[in-house]
Protein backbone atom coordinates (compact mmCIF):
# COMPACT_ATOMS: atom_id res chain seq x y z
CA UNK A 1 0.00 0.00 0.00
CA UNK A 2 1.49 3.34 -0.93
CA UNK A 3 2.05 5.86 1.83
CA UNK A 4 -0.47 8.39 0.56
CA UNK A 5 -3.24 5.80 0.37
CA UNK A 6 -2.44 4.60 3.84
CA UNK A 7 -2.50 8.15 5.20
CA UNK A 8 -5.79 8.83 3.48
CA UNK A 9 -7.38 5.70 4.99
CA UNK A 10 -6.06 6.59 8.46
CA UNK A 11 -7.58 10.05 8.14
CA UNK A 12 -10.89 8.58 7.04
CA UNK A 13 -10.84 6.17 9.99
CA UNK A 14 -10.18 9.06 12.36
CA UNK A 15 -13.10 11.03 10.95
CA UNK A 16 -15.31 7.96 11.38
CA UNK A 17 -14.15 7.66 14.99
CA UNK A 18 -15.10 11.31 15.56
CA UNK A 19 -18.57 10.56 14.16
CA UNK A 20 -18.89 7.55 16.48
CA UNK A 21 -18.22 9.75 19.48
CA UNK A 22 -20.73 12.38 18.31
CA UNK A 23 -23.37 9.74 17.63
CA UNK A 24 -23.12 8.04 21.00
CA UNK A 25 -22.77 11.35 22.84
CA UNK A 26 -25.97 12.69 21.25
CA UNK A 27 -27.84 9.43 21.73
CA UNK A 28 -26.73 9.32 25.38
CA UNK A 29 -26.37 5.54 24.92
CA UNK A 30 -24.81 3.05 22.53
CA UNK A 31 -21.61 1.09 22.12
CA UNK A 32 -18.46 3.18 21.59
CA UNK A 33 -15.83 0.60 22.66
CA UNK A 34 -16.45 -2.05 20.02
CA UNK A 35 -17.32 0.58 17.41
CA UNK A 36 -13.90 2.18 17.78
CA UNK A 37 -12.12 -1.19 17.71
CA UNK A 38 -13.63 -2.25 14.35
CA UNK A 39 -13.43 1.19 12.66
CA UNK A 40 -10.25 0.42 10.72
CA UNK A 41 -11.74 -2.76 9.26
CA UNK A 42 -14.85 -0.87 8.15
CA UNK A 43 -12.74 1.93 6.69
CA UNK A 44 -10.65 -0.38 4.52
CA UNK A 45 -13.72 -2.35 3.44
CA UNK A 46 -15.74 0.67 2.31
CA UNK A 47 -12.91 2.91 1.09
CA UNK A 48 -10.43 0.50 -0.46
CA UNK A 49 -12.11 -2.85 -1.03
CA UNK A 50 -15.82 -3.14 -1.62
CA UNK A 51 -17.64 -2.48 -4.87
CA UNK A 52 -20.65 -0.44 -3.83
CA UNK A 53 -22.67 2.37 -5.35
CA UNK A 54 -23.91 5.05 -2.97
CA UNK A 55 -26.39 6.20 -5.62
CA UNK A 56 -27.79 2.69 -5.96
CA UNK A 57 -27.45 0.89 -2.62
CA UNK A 58 -29.52 -2.07 -3.86
CA UNK A 59 -27.33 -2.66 -6.95
CA UNK A 60 -27.65 -6.43 -7.48
CA UNK A 61 -23.97 -7.05 -8.23
CA UNK A 62 -22.56 -5.04 -5.32
CA UNK A 63 -20.27 -6.51 -2.71
CA UNK A 64 -22.14 -7.07 0.53
CA UNK A 65 -21.34 -6.44 4.16
CA UNK A 66 -22.99 -7.84 7.29
CA UNK A 67 -22.16 -6.35 10.68
CA UNK A 68 -22.66 -9.53 12.69
CA UNK A 69 -21.71 -7.63 15.85
CA UNK A 70 -24.69 -5.37 15.20
CA UNK A 71 -24.31 -3.32 18.38
CA UNK A 72 -21.41 -1.54 16.68
CA UNK A 73 -23.96 0.20 14.47
CA UNK A 74 -22.44 3.62 15.31
CA UNK A 75 -19.28 2.63 13.43
CA UNK A 76 -21.23 1.21 10.48
CA UNK A 77 -23.47 4.28 10.23
CA UNK A 78 -20.50 6.63 10.49
CA UNK A 79 -18.72 4.69 7.73
CA UNK A 80 -21.76 4.65 5.43
CA UNK A 81 -22.32 8.39 5.98
CA UNK A 82 -18.63 9.13 5.36
CA UNK A 83 -18.91 7.11 2.14
CA UNK A 84 -21.96 9.14 1.06
CA UNK A 85 -24.88 6.76 1.50
CA UNK A 86 -26.72 9.36 3.61
CA UNK A 87 -25.96 12.79 5.13
CA UNK A 88 -23.44 12.91 7.96
CA UNK A 89 -25.68 15.42 9.75
CA UNK A 90 -28.20 12.62 10.35
CA UNK A 91 -25.73 10.70 12.51
CA UNK A 92 -26.62 12.71 15.62
CA UNK A 93 -30.19 11.38 15.39
CA UNK A 94 -28.98 7.89 16.32
CA UNK A 95 -31.40 6.00 18.59
CA UNK A 96 -34.10 8.69 18.46
CA UNK A 97 -37.72 7.71 17.76
CA UNK A 98 -37.95 9.83 14.61
CA UNK A 99 -34.62 8.64 13.20
CA UNK A 100 -33.95 5.88 10.68
CA UNK A 101 -30.75 5.13 12.56
CA UNK A 102 -31.92 2.58 15.09
CA UNK A 103 -29.76 1.22 17.90
CA UNK A 104 -29.00 -1.80 15.77
CA UNK A 105 -28.91 -1.80 11.93
CA UNK A 106 -32.16 -2.13 9.99
CA UNK A 107 -31.67 -2.97 6.30
CA UNK A 108 -35.08 -1.58 5.39
CA UNK A 109 -34.42 1.85 6.86
CA UNK A 110 -30.75 2.63 6.37
CA UNK A 111 -29.29 3.06 2.86
CA UNK A 112 -26.25 0.82 2.49
CA UNK A 113 -27.13 -1.64 5.24
CA UNK A 114 -27.32 -5.09 3.63
CA UNK A 115 -28.72 -7.03 6.60
CA UNK A 116 -30.54 -6.25 9.82
CA UNK A 117 -28.49 -7.46 12.75
CA UNK A 118 -28.24 -7.06 16.49
CA UNK A 119 -28.81 -10.54 17.84
CA UNK A 120 -25.31 -11.96 18.05
CA UNK A 121 -24.38 -14.99 15.98
CA UNK A 122 -27.04 -14.40 13.35
CA UNK A 123 -25.31 -12.02 10.96
CA UNK A 124 -22.66 -14.49 9.89
CA UNK A 125 -25.38 -16.96 8.86
CA UNK A 126 -26.95 -14.30 6.65
CA UNK A 127 -23.53 -13.59 5.15
CA UNK A 128 -23.21 -17.31 4.36
CA UNK A 129 -26.61 -17.12 2.64
CA UNK A 130 -25.53 -14.12 0.54
CA UNK A 131 -22.31 -15.87 -0.48
CA UNK A 132 -24.24 -19.03 -1.33
CA UNK A 133 -26.57 -16.97 -3.53
CA UNK A 134 -23.51 -15.62 -5.36
CA UNK A 135 -22.40 -19.18 -6.06
CA UNK A 136 -25.87 -20.28 -7.23
CA UNK A 137 -26.06 -17.35 -9.65
CA UNK A 138 -22.39 -17.48 -10.73
CA UNK A 139 -21.94 -13.87 -9.69
CA UNK A 140 -18.55 -12.55 -8.72
CA UNK A 141 -19.60 -10.22 -5.92
CA UNK A 142 -17.93 -10.81 -2.55
CA UNK A 143 -19.45 -10.91 0.91
CA UNK A 144 -17.82 -9.47 4.04
CA UNK A 145 -18.71 -9.64 7.70
CA UNK A 146 -17.35 -8.55 11.08
CA UNK A 147 -17.86 -10.66 14.19
CA UNK A 148 -16.99 -9.85 17.78
CA UNK A 149 -14.72 -12.12 19.79
CA UNK A 150 -17.41 -12.39 22.47
CA UNK A 151 -19.91 -13.20 19.71
CA UNK A 152 -17.93 -16.38 19.00
CA UNK A 153 -19.51 -17.79 22.17
CA UNK A 154 -22.77 -18.14 20.23
CA UNK A 155 -23.14 -21.69 18.90
CA UNK A 156 -24.71 -20.41 15.69
CA UNK A 157 -21.37 -18.90 14.65
CA UNK A 158 -19.94 -22.41 14.44
CA UNK A 159 -22.96 -23.75 12.60
CA UNK A 160 -22.38 -20.98 10.06
CA UNK A 161 -18.65 -21.68 10.00
CA UNK A 162 -19.31 -25.33 9.16
CA UNK A 163 -21.73 -24.39 6.40
CA UNK A 164 -19.35 -21.85 4.81
CA UNK A 165 -16.63 -24.50 4.58
CA UNK A 166 -19.07 -27.20 3.42
CA UNK A 167 -20.22 -25.02 0.51
CA UNK A 168 -16.65 -23.85 -0.27
CA UNK A 169 -17.61 -20.18 -0.01
CA UNK A 170 -14.36 -18.57 -1.14
CA UNK A 171 -16.38 -15.43 -1.90
CA UNK A 172 -16.85 -14.90 1.84
CA UNK A 173 -14.31 -13.04 3.98
CA UNK A 174 -15.06 -12.35 7.62
CA UNK A 175 -13.22 -10.57 10.41
CA UNK A 176 -13.06 -11.24 14.11
CA UNK A 177 -12.71 -7.95 15.99
CA UNK A 178 -10.44 -9.50 18.60
CA UNK A 179 -10.35 -6.85 21.31
CA UNK A 180 -10.45 -9.39 24.13
CA UNK A 181 -13.30 -7.75 26.04
CA UNK A 182 -17.02 -8.37 26.33
CA UNK A 183 -19.68 -6.67 28.49
CA UNK A 184 -19.07 -8.67 31.64
CA UNK A 185 -15.27 -8.59 31.42
CA UNK A 186 -12.31 -10.05 29.53
CA UNK A 187 -13.32 -12.95 27.25
CA UNK A 188 -10.69 -15.09 28.99
CA UNK A 189 -12.63 -14.70 32.24
CA UNK A 190 -16.21 -14.71 30.98
CA UNK A 191 -16.20 -17.52 28.39
CA UNK A 192 -12.98 -18.00 26.54
CA UNK A 193 -13.38 -18.31 22.77
CA UNK A 194 -9.63 -18.81 22.28
CA UNK A 195 -7.72 -20.18 20.48
CA UNK A 196 -9.67 -18.45 17.73
CA UNK A 197 -7.40 -19.11 14.76
CA UNK A 198 -7.07 -22.83 15.51
CA UNK A 199 -10.82 -23.15 15.84
CA UNK A 200 -11.57 -21.60 12.44
CA UNK A 201 -8.77 -23.62 10.83
CA UNK A 202 -10.30 -26.76 12.30
CA UNK A 203 -13.65 -25.69 10.83
CA UNK A 204 -12.07 -25.56 7.37
CA UNK A 205 -11.40 -21.84 6.97
CA UNK A 206 -8.37 -20.07 5.60
CA UNK A 207 -7.16 -17.93 8.50
CA UNK A 208 -4.97 -14.82 8.82
CA UNK A 209 -3.94 -13.19 12.08
CA UNK A 210 -3.18 -9.49 11.82
CA UNK A 211 -3.28 -6.22 13.69
CA UNK A 212 -6.89 -5.19 13.20
CA UNK A 213 -6.15 -1.53 13.77
CA UNK A 214 -3.59 -1.34 10.95
CA UNK A 215 -5.18 -0.40 7.63
CA UNK A 216 -2.26 -1.76 5.61
CA UNK A 217 -2.35 -5.20 7.27
CA UNK A 218 -6.13 -5.28 6.81
CA UNK A 219 -5.85 -4.51 3.10
CA UNK A 220 -3.05 -7.05 2.58
CA UNK A 221 -5.13 -9.78 4.23
CA UNK A 222 -8.16 -8.90 2.09
CA UNK A 223 -6.03 -9.09 -1.07
CA UNK A 224 -4.61 -12.48 -0.10
CA UNK A 225 -8.09 -13.78 0.74
CA UNK A 226 -9.20 -13.14 -2.84
CA UNK A 227 -6.57 -15.56 -4.16
CA UNK A 228 -7.72 -18.46 -1.95
CA UNK A 229 -9.98 -20.91 -3.74
CA UNK A 230 -12.47 -23.34 -2.21
CA UNK A 231 -12.42 -21.94 1.32
CA UNK A 232 -13.86 -18.97 3.19
CA UNK A 233 -11.34 -16.68 4.90
CA UNK A 234 -11.36 -15.48 8.49
CA UNK A 235 -9.18 -12.49 9.29
CA UNK A 236 -8.57 -12.35 13.01
CA UNK A 237 -7.70 -8.74 13.75
CA UNK A 238 -6.18 -8.07 17.15
CA UNK A 239 -7.63 -4.74 18.15
CA UNK A 240 -7.98 -2.35 21.05
CA UNK A 241 -11.48 -1.74 22.30
CA UNK A 242 -12.04 2.02 22.34
CA UNK A 243 -9.12 2.56 19.93
CA UNK A 244 -8.20 6.22 19.38
CA UNK A 245 -9.61 7.66 22.59
CA UNK A 246 -7.11 7.36 25.44
CA UNK A 247 -9.52 6.92 28.32
CA UNK A 248 -11.67 4.38 26.44
CA UNK A 249 -8.83 2.20 25.18
CA UNK A 250 -8.89 -1.35 26.48
CA UNK A 251 -11.52 -0.42 29.09
CA UNK A 252 -14.37 -2.89 29.43
CA UNK A 253 -16.53 -0.15 31.02
CA UNK A 254 -16.79 1.61 27.65
CA UNK A 255 -18.52 -1.32 25.95
CA UNK A 256 -21.94 0.26 26.17
CA UNK A 257 -21.70 3.68 27.77
CA UNK A 258 -22.02 7.19 26.34
CA UNK A 259 -19.47 9.90 27.12
CA UNK A 260 -20.62 13.01 29.00
CA UNK A 261 -19.91 16.51 27.63
CA UNK A 262 -16.44 16.70 29.13
CA UNK A 263 -15.50 13.21 27.95
CA UNK A 264 -16.90 13.94 24.50
CA UNK A 265 -14.81 17.14 24.28
CA UNK A 266 -11.66 15.31 25.33
CA UNK A 267 -12.28 12.45 22.86
CA UNK A 268 -12.87 14.84 19.96
CA UNK A 269 -9.79 16.89 20.95
CA UNK A 270 -7.62 13.76 20.98
CA UNK A 271 -8.92 12.61 17.60
CA UNK A 272 -8.46 16.11 16.13
CA UNK A 273 -4.92 16.14 17.45
CA UNK A 274 -4.25 12.77 15.80
CA UNK A 275 -5.76 14.02 12.56
CA UNK A 276 -3.50 17.08 12.65
CA UNK A 277 -0.50 14.79 13.06
CA UNK A 278 -1.58 12.75 10.02
CA UNK A 279 -2.01 15.89 7.95
CA UNK A 280 1.44 17.16 8.93
CA UNK B 1 -61.55 -39.35 -2.69
CA UNK B 2 -57.77 -39.06 -2.46
CA UNK B 3 -55.73 -39.49 0.66
CA UNK B 4 -52.28 -37.95 1.01
CA UNK B 5 -50.25 -36.32 3.78
CA UNK B 6 -49.91 -32.55 3.43
CA UNK B 7 -46.11 -32.97 3.64
CA UNK B 8 -46.25 -35.13 0.50
CA UNK B 9 -48.31 -32.48 -1.26
CA UNK B 10 -45.72 -29.91 -0.14
CA UNK B 11 -42.80 -31.83 -1.67
CA UNK B 12 -44.65 -32.32 -4.93
CA UNK B 13 -45.70 -28.68 -5.07
CA UNK B 14 -42.10 -27.55 -4.58
CA UNK B 15 -41.15 -29.42 -7.75
CA UNK B 16 -44.27 -28.35 -9.62
CA UNK B 17 -43.76 -24.63 -8.97
CA UNK B 18 -40.04 -24.50 -8.27
CA UNK B 19 -38.47 -26.62 -10.99
CA UNK B 20 -38.44 -23.87 -13.60
CA UNK B 21 -38.42 -20.90 -11.24
CA UNK B 22 -34.79 -19.98 -10.60
CA UNK B 23 -35.78 -17.71 -7.73
CA UNK B 24 -36.72 -20.70 -5.60
CA UNK B 25 -34.10 -22.23 -3.30
CA UNK B 26 -34.89 -25.02 -0.82
CA UNK B 27 -33.05 -25.67 2.45
CA UNK B 28 -33.48 -28.53 4.86
CA UNK B 29 -31.87 -29.55 8.15
CA UNK B 30 -31.09 -33.22 7.55
CA UNK B 31 -34.73 -34.25 7.30
CA UNK B 32 -35.29 -34.04 3.55
CA UNK B 33 -36.70 -37.56 3.34
CA UNK B 34 -39.26 -36.84 6.05
CA UNK B 35 -40.20 -33.25 5.19
CA UNK B 36 -40.41 -34.29 1.51
CA UNK B 37 -38.07 -31.55 0.31
CA UNK B 38 -36.10 -34.58 -0.85
CA UNK B 39 -38.44 -34.71 -3.82
CA UNK B 40 -37.18 -31.26 -4.88
CA UNK B 41 -33.58 -32.26 -4.08
CA UNK B 42 -33.85 -35.17 -6.50
CA UNK B 43 -35.24 -33.06 -9.35
CA UNK B 44 -33.47 -29.75 -8.75
CA UNK B 45 -30.21 -30.56 -6.89
CA UNK B 46 -28.57 -27.25 -7.89
CA UNK B 47 -31.06 -25.27 -5.85
CA UNK B 48 -31.32 -27.58 -2.86
CA UNK B 49 -28.95 -27.27 0.12
CA UNK B 50 -28.82 -29.52 3.14
CA UNK B 51 -27.83 -27.31 6.06
CA UNK B 52 -27.25 -30.24 8.40
CA UNK B 53 -28.64 -30.47 11.90
CA UNK B 54 -28.32 -26.74 12.51
CA UNK B 55 -31.74 -25.11 12.34
CA UNK B 56 -30.71 -21.70 13.67
CA UNK B 57 -28.08 -21.30 10.98
CA UNK B 58 -30.53 -22.57 8.36
CA UNK B 59 -32.91 -19.70 9.11
CA UNK B 60 -30.06 -17.17 8.93
CA UNK B 61 -28.77 -18.58 5.65
CA UNK B 62 -32.33 -18.49 4.31
CA UNK B 63 -32.49 -14.80 5.27
CA UNK B 64 -29.19 -14.06 3.53
CA UNK B 65 -30.32 -15.83 0.37
CA UNK B 66 -33.58 -13.88 0.45
CA UNK B 67 -31.75 -10.53 0.56
CA UNK B 68 -30.50 -11.31 -2.95
CA UNK B 69 -34.00 -11.87 -4.34
CA UNK B 70 -34.36 -15.61 -3.78
CA UNK B 71 -37.63 -17.13 -2.59
CA UNK B 72 -36.33 -19.45 0.09
CA UNK B 73 -38.09 -22.49 1.52
CA UNK B 74 -36.61 -23.69 4.81
CA UNK B 75 -37.93 -26.97 6.15
CA UNK B 76 -37.59 -29.11 9.22
CA UNK B 77 -39.98 -30.51 11.84
CA UNK B 78 -42.34 -27.93 13.35
CA UNK B 79 -40.82 -28.20 16.83
CA UNK B 80 -37.35 -27.34 15.57
CA UNK B 81 -38.49 -24.69 13.10
CA UNK B 82 -40.83 -22.72 15.31
CA UNK B 83 -39.25 -23.29 18.69
CA UNK B 84 -35.55 -24.07 18.41
CA UNK B 85 -35.03 -21.50 15.66
CA UNK B 86 -37.70 -19.07 16.86
CA UNK B 87 -35.39 -16.18 17.60
CA UNK B 88 -33.58 -16.54 14.29
CA UNK B 89 -36.96 -16.44 12.55
CA UNK B 90 -37.89 -13.37 14.56
CA UNK B 91 -34.73 -11.31 14.15
CA UNK B 92 -33.29 -12.49 10.83
CA UNK B 93 -36.51 -13.13 8.88
CA UNK B 94 -39.56 -11.35 10.32
CA UNK B 95 -37.92 -8.13 11.48
CA UNK B 96 -36.30 -7.40 8.07
CA UNK B 97 -39.44 -8.87 6.38
CA UNK B 98 -37.46 -11.21 4.17
CA UNK B 99 -39.00 -13.56 1.65
CA UNK B 100 -38.47 -16.81 3.54
CA UNK B 101 -41.06 -19.56 3.70
CA UNK B 102 -40.59 -21.63 6.82
CA UNK B 103 -42.36 -24.85 5.88
CA UNK B 104 -42.59 -27.06 8.91
CA UNK B 105 -43.77 -30.65 8.84
CA UNK B 106 -44.61 -33.20 11.54
CA UNK B 107 -46.81 -30.80 13.46
CA UNK B 108 -49.28 -31.96 16.10
CA UNK B 109 -50.09 -35.24 17.79
CA UNK B 110 -50.31 -37.16 14.51
CA UNK B 111 -46.51 -37.33 14.48
CA UNK B 112 -47.42 -40.39 16.53
CA UNK B 113 -44.85 -42.80 17.90
CA UNK B 114 -41.90 -40.37 18.09
CA UNK B 115 -43.71 -38.79 21.03
CA UNK B 116 -43.81 -35.47 22.81
CA UNK B 117 -40.35 -34.17 21.91
CA UNK B 118 -41.32 -34.21 18.23
CA UNK B 119 -44.97 -33.17 18.45
CA UNK B 120 -45.26 -29.40 17.99
CA UNK B 121 -48.38 -28.20 19.80
CA UNK B 122 -47.30 -24.60 20.29
CA UNK B 123 -46.01 -23.58 16.85
CA UNK B 124 -49.10 -21.73 15.62
CA UNK B 125 -49.21 -19.61 18.79
CA UNK B 126 -45.52 -18.81 18.68
CA UNK B 127 -45.35 -17.99 14.96
CA UNK B 128 -48.59 -16.00 15.14
CA UNK B 129 -47.07 -13.71 17.75
CA UNK B 130 -44.32 -12.54 15.40
CA UNK B 131 -44.95 -9.28 13.52
CA UNK B 132 -44.76 -9.59 9.69
CA UNK B 133 -45.39 -13.34 9.83
CA UNK B 134 -48.13 -15.05 7.82
CA UNK B 135 -49.23 -18.40 9.30
CA UNK B 136 -50.86 -21.07 7.17
CA UNK B 137 -52.18 -24.53 8.09
CA UNK B 138 -53.76 -26.35 5.14
CA UNK B 139 -56.10 -29.29 5.77
CA UNK B 140 -55.43 -31.59 2.83
CA UNK B 141 -53.22 -32.36 -0.16
CA UNK B 142 -54.98 -30.15 -2.73
CA UNK B 143 -55.06 -27.12 -0.42
CA UNK B 144 -51.44 -27.71 0.63
CA UNK B 145 -50.53 -27.55 -3.06
CA UNK B 146 -52.39 -24.27 -3.53
CA UNK B 147 -50.91 -22.94 -0.29
CA UNK B 148 -47.40 -23.43 -1.71
CA UNK B 149 -48.38 -21.50 -4.84
CA UNK B 150 -49.97 -18.75 -2.73
CA UNK B 151 -46.92 -18.28 -0.52
CA UNK B 152 -44.63 -18.14 -3.57
CA UNK B 153 -46.80 -15.33 -4.93
CA UNK B 154 -46.87 -13.54 -1.55
CA UNK B 155 -43.75 -11.52 -0.82
CA UNK B 156 -42.70 -11.80 2.81
CA UNK B 157 -42.18 -14.25 5.66
CA UNK B 158 -44.56 -17.21 5.98
CA UNK B 159 -44.84 -20.12 8.35
CA UNK B 160 -46.67 -23.11 6.90
CA UNK B 161 -47.61 -26.18 8.87
CA UNK B 162 -47.80 -29.60 7.27
CA UNK B 163 -48.68 -32.96 8.78
CA UNK B 164 -47.08 -36.38 8.75
CA UNK B 165 -50.23 -38.50 8.51
CA UNK B 166 -52.23 -39.07 5.34
CA UNK B 167 -55.53 -37.17 5.40
CA UNK B 168 -58.67 -37.43 3.29
CA UNK B 169 -59.06 -34.77 0.61
CA UNK B 170 -61.54 -32.08 1.56
CA UNK B 171 -61.26 -30.30 -1.78
CA UNK B 172 -62.24 -32.66 -4.56
CA UNK B 173 -63.01 -30.07 -7.21
CA UNK B 174 -59.71 -28.61 -8.33
CA UNK B 175 -61.27 -25.24 -9.09
CA UNK B 176 -61.53 -24.26 -5.43
CA UNK B 177 -59.86 -21.04 -4.35
CA UNK B 178 -57.10 -20.69 -1.81
CA UNK B 179 -56.55 -17.09 -0.84
CA UNK B 180 -54.25 -16.19 2.06
CA UNK B 181 -56.35 -14.72 4.86
CA UNK B 182 -59.68 -15.86 3.42
CA UNK B 183 -61.51 -18.76 5.08
CA UNK B 184 -63.39 -21.21 2.89
CA UNK B 185 -66.98 -21.99 3.83
CA UNK B 186 -67.40 -25.71 3.25
CA UNK B 187 -70.88 -26.19 4.69
CA UNK B 188 -73.58 -23.56 5.09
CA UNK B 189 -75.37 -23.42 8.42
CA UNK B 190 -77.11 -21.09 10.84
CA UNK B 191 -77.13 -22.76 14.28
CA UNK B 192 -73.42 -22.86 15.08
CA UNK B 193 -70.13 -22.37 13.23
CA UNK B 194 -67.41 -24.99 13.38
CA UNK B 195 -64.04 -23.44 12.53
CA UNK B 196 -61.35 -25.99 11.83
CA UNK B 197 -57.73 -25.72 10.79
CA UNK B 198 -55.43 -28.39 9.40
CA UNK B 199 -56.67 -31.94 9.76
CA UNK B 200 -59.41 -30.72 12.15
CA UNK B 201 -61.30 -29.44 9.12
CA UNK B 202 -62.09 -33.07 8.27
CA UNK B 203 -63.24 -33.68 11.86
CA UNK B 204 -65.38 -30.54 11.74
CA UNK B 205 -67.08 -31.84 8.60
CA UNK B 206 -67.77 -35.17 10.31
CA UNK B 207 -69.13 -33.31 13.33
CA UNK B 208 -71.43 -31.27 11.10
CA UNK B 209 -72.82 -34.52 9.66
CA UNK B 210 -73.52 -35.86 13.14
CA UNK B 211 -75.14 -32.59 14.23
CA UNK B 212 -77.31 -32.61 11.12
CA UNK B 213 -78.84 -35.95 12.16
CA UNK B 214 -79.85 -34.23 15.39
CA UNK B 215 -81.43 -31.32 13.54
CA UNK B 216 -78.58 -28.86 14.11
CA UNK B 217 -77.34 -26.99 11.06
CA UNK B 218 -73.65 -26.28 11.53
CA UNK B 219 -71.63 -23.97 9.31
CA UNK B 220 -68.10 -25.27 8.64
CA UNK B 221 -65.17 -22.99 7.87
CA UNK B 222 -61.71 -24.08 6.76
CA UNK B 223 -59.51 -21.52 8.51
CA UNK B 224 -56.36 -22.39 6.59
CA UNK B 225 -54.79 -19.02 7.41
CA UNK B 226 -54.24 -18.44 11.11
CA UNK B 227 -52.65 -15.05 10.43
CA UNK B 228 -53.92 -12.77 9.07
CA UNK B 229 -57.10 -14.38 10.39
CA UNK B 230 -60.27 -13.88 8.36
CA UNK B 231 -62.02 -11.41 10.68
CA UNK B 232 -64.95 -10.90 8.34
CA UNK B 233 -65.80 -14.59 8.23
CA UNK B 234 -65.55 -14.86 12.03
CA UNK B 235 -67.68 -11.79 12.72
CA UNK B 236 -70.22 -12.98 10.16
CA UNK B 237 -70.32 -16.35 11.92
CA UNK B 238 -70.81 -14.67 15.30
CA UNK B 239 -73.64 -12.52 13.98
CA UNK B 240 -75.38 -15.16 11.90
CA UNK B 241 -74.94 -18.29 14.02
CA UNK B 242 -74.30 -16.85 17.50
CA UNK B 243 -72.05 -19.73 18.58
CA UNK B 244 -68.60 -20.89 17.52
CA UNK B 245 -66.46 -23.97 18.05
CA UNK B 246 -62.80 -23.97 17.06
CA UNK B 247 -60.89 -27.19 16.41
CA UNK B 248 -57.15 -27.55 16.08
CA UNK B 249 -54.40 -30.12 16.57
CA UNK B 250 -52.57 -27.68 18.84
CA UNK B 251 -52.43 -26.45 22.39
CA UNK B 252 -55.49 -24.54 23.61
CA UNK B 253 -53.32 -21.48 24.28
CA UNK B 254 -52.73 -18.98 21.49
CA UNK B 255 -53.57 -20.99 18.38
CA UNK B 256 -56.72 -20.96 16.26
CA UNK B 257 -58.99 -20.79 19.32
CA UNK B 258 -57.10 -17.81 20.69
CA UNK B 259 -57.08 -16.05 17.33
CA UNK B 260 -60.82 -16.53 16.84
CA UNK B 261 -61.61 -15.47 20.43
CA UNK B 262 -59.59 -12.27 19.96
CA UNK B 263 -61.77 -11.33 17.00
CA UNK B 264 -65.07 -12.37 18.59
CA UNK B 265 -64.60 -10.67 21.96
CA UNK B 266 -63.50 -7.41 20.38
CA UNK B 267 -66.15 -7.27 17.68
CA UNK B 268 -69.27 -9.31 18.36
CA UNK B 269 -69.16 -11.35 21.57
CA UNK B 270 -70.72 -14.81 21.42
CA UNK B 271 -69.88 -18.18 23.02
CA UNK B 272 -66.65 -19.70 21.67
CA UNK B 273 -65.75 -23.26 22.67
CA UNK B 274 -62.38 -24.74 21.82
CA UNK B 275 -61.37 -28.24 20.86
CA UNK B 276 -57.62 -28.41 21.41
CA UNK B 277 -54.94 -30.04 23.54
CA UNK B 278 -55.45 -28.96 27.17
CA UNK B 279 -52.04 -27.36 27.81
CA UNK B 280 -50.21 -30.69 27.86
CA UNK B 281 -47.36 -32.38 26.03
CA UNK B 282 -48.13 -35.23 23.71
CA UNK B 283 -46.91 -38.79 24.11
CA UNK B 284 -46.01 -41.82 21.99
CA UNK B 285 -48.73 -43.80 20.31
CA UNK B 286 -50.63 -44.39 17.13
CA UNK B 287 -52.00 -41.10 15.75
CA UNK B 288 -55.65 -42.13 15.93
CA UNK B 289 -55.24 -43.32 19.52
CA UNK B 290 -53.57 -40.05 20.50
CA UNK B 291 -56.32 -37.92 18.98
CA UNK B 292 -58.86 -39.96 20.93
CA UNK B 293 -56.83 -39.74 24.14
CA UNK B 294 -56.46 -35.96 23.88
CA UNK B 295 -60.03 -35.33 22.77
CA UNK B 296 -59.16 -33.97 19.33
CA UNK B 297 -62.12 -35.64 17.59
CA UNK B 298 -65.39 -35.04 15.78
CA UNK B 299 -67.25 -36.34 18.85
CA UNK B 300 -65.64 -33.65 20.99
CA UNK B 301 -66.56 -30.99 18.42
CA UNK B 302 -70.18 -32.19 18.55
CA UNK B 303 -70.17 -31.95 22.35
CA UNK B 304 -68.69 -28.44 22.30
CA UNK B 305 -71.14 -27.35 19.60
CA UNK B 306 -74.06 -28.27 21.83
CA UNK B 307 -72.46 -26.44 24.76
CA UNK B 308 -71.91 -23.37 22.62
CA UNK B 309 -75.50 -23.40 21.39
CA UNK B 310 -76.79 -23.78 24.97
CA UNK B 311 -74.66 -20.81 26.03
CA UNK B 312 -75.90 -18.51 23.27
CA UNK B 313 -76.57 -14.94 24.34
CA UNK B 314 -80.33 -14.58 24.35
Amino acid sequence: MDKLKKLELMKTATNIRKSVIEEVFNAKSGHPGGSLSCTDMLTVLYFDEMNVDTKNPQWADRDRFVLSKGHCAPALYATLAEKGFFPKEDLVTLRKTDSYLEGHPNMNHVPGVDMSTGSLGQGISAAVGMALAGKIDNKDYRVYSILGDGELEEGQVWEAAMAAAQFKLDNLTAFVDYNGLQIDGPIKEVMCSEPIAAKFEAFGWNVYEICGNDVEEIKDALEKAKTVKGKPTMIIGKTFKGKGVSFMENQVGWHGKAPNQEQRDQAIAELDEYLKGLEA
Amino acid sequence: MGKIATRDAYGQALVQYGKDDNRIVVLDADLAAATKTGVFKKDVPERFFDMGIAEGNMMGVAAGLATTGKIVFASTFAVFASERACEQIRNSICYPKLNVKVCATHAGLTVGEDGASHQALEDLAIMRALPNMVVINPCDGPSANKAVKAIIDYEGPCYSRFGRAAVEDVYTDENFTFEIGKANELVAGKDVTLIGTGMMVQESLKAAEILKTEGINARVLDMHTIKPIDKDAIIKAAIETGAIVTAEEHNIIGGLGGAVAEVVCQNYPCPVKMVAVQDKFGTSGAPAELLEMYGITAAEIVKKAKEAIAAKIK
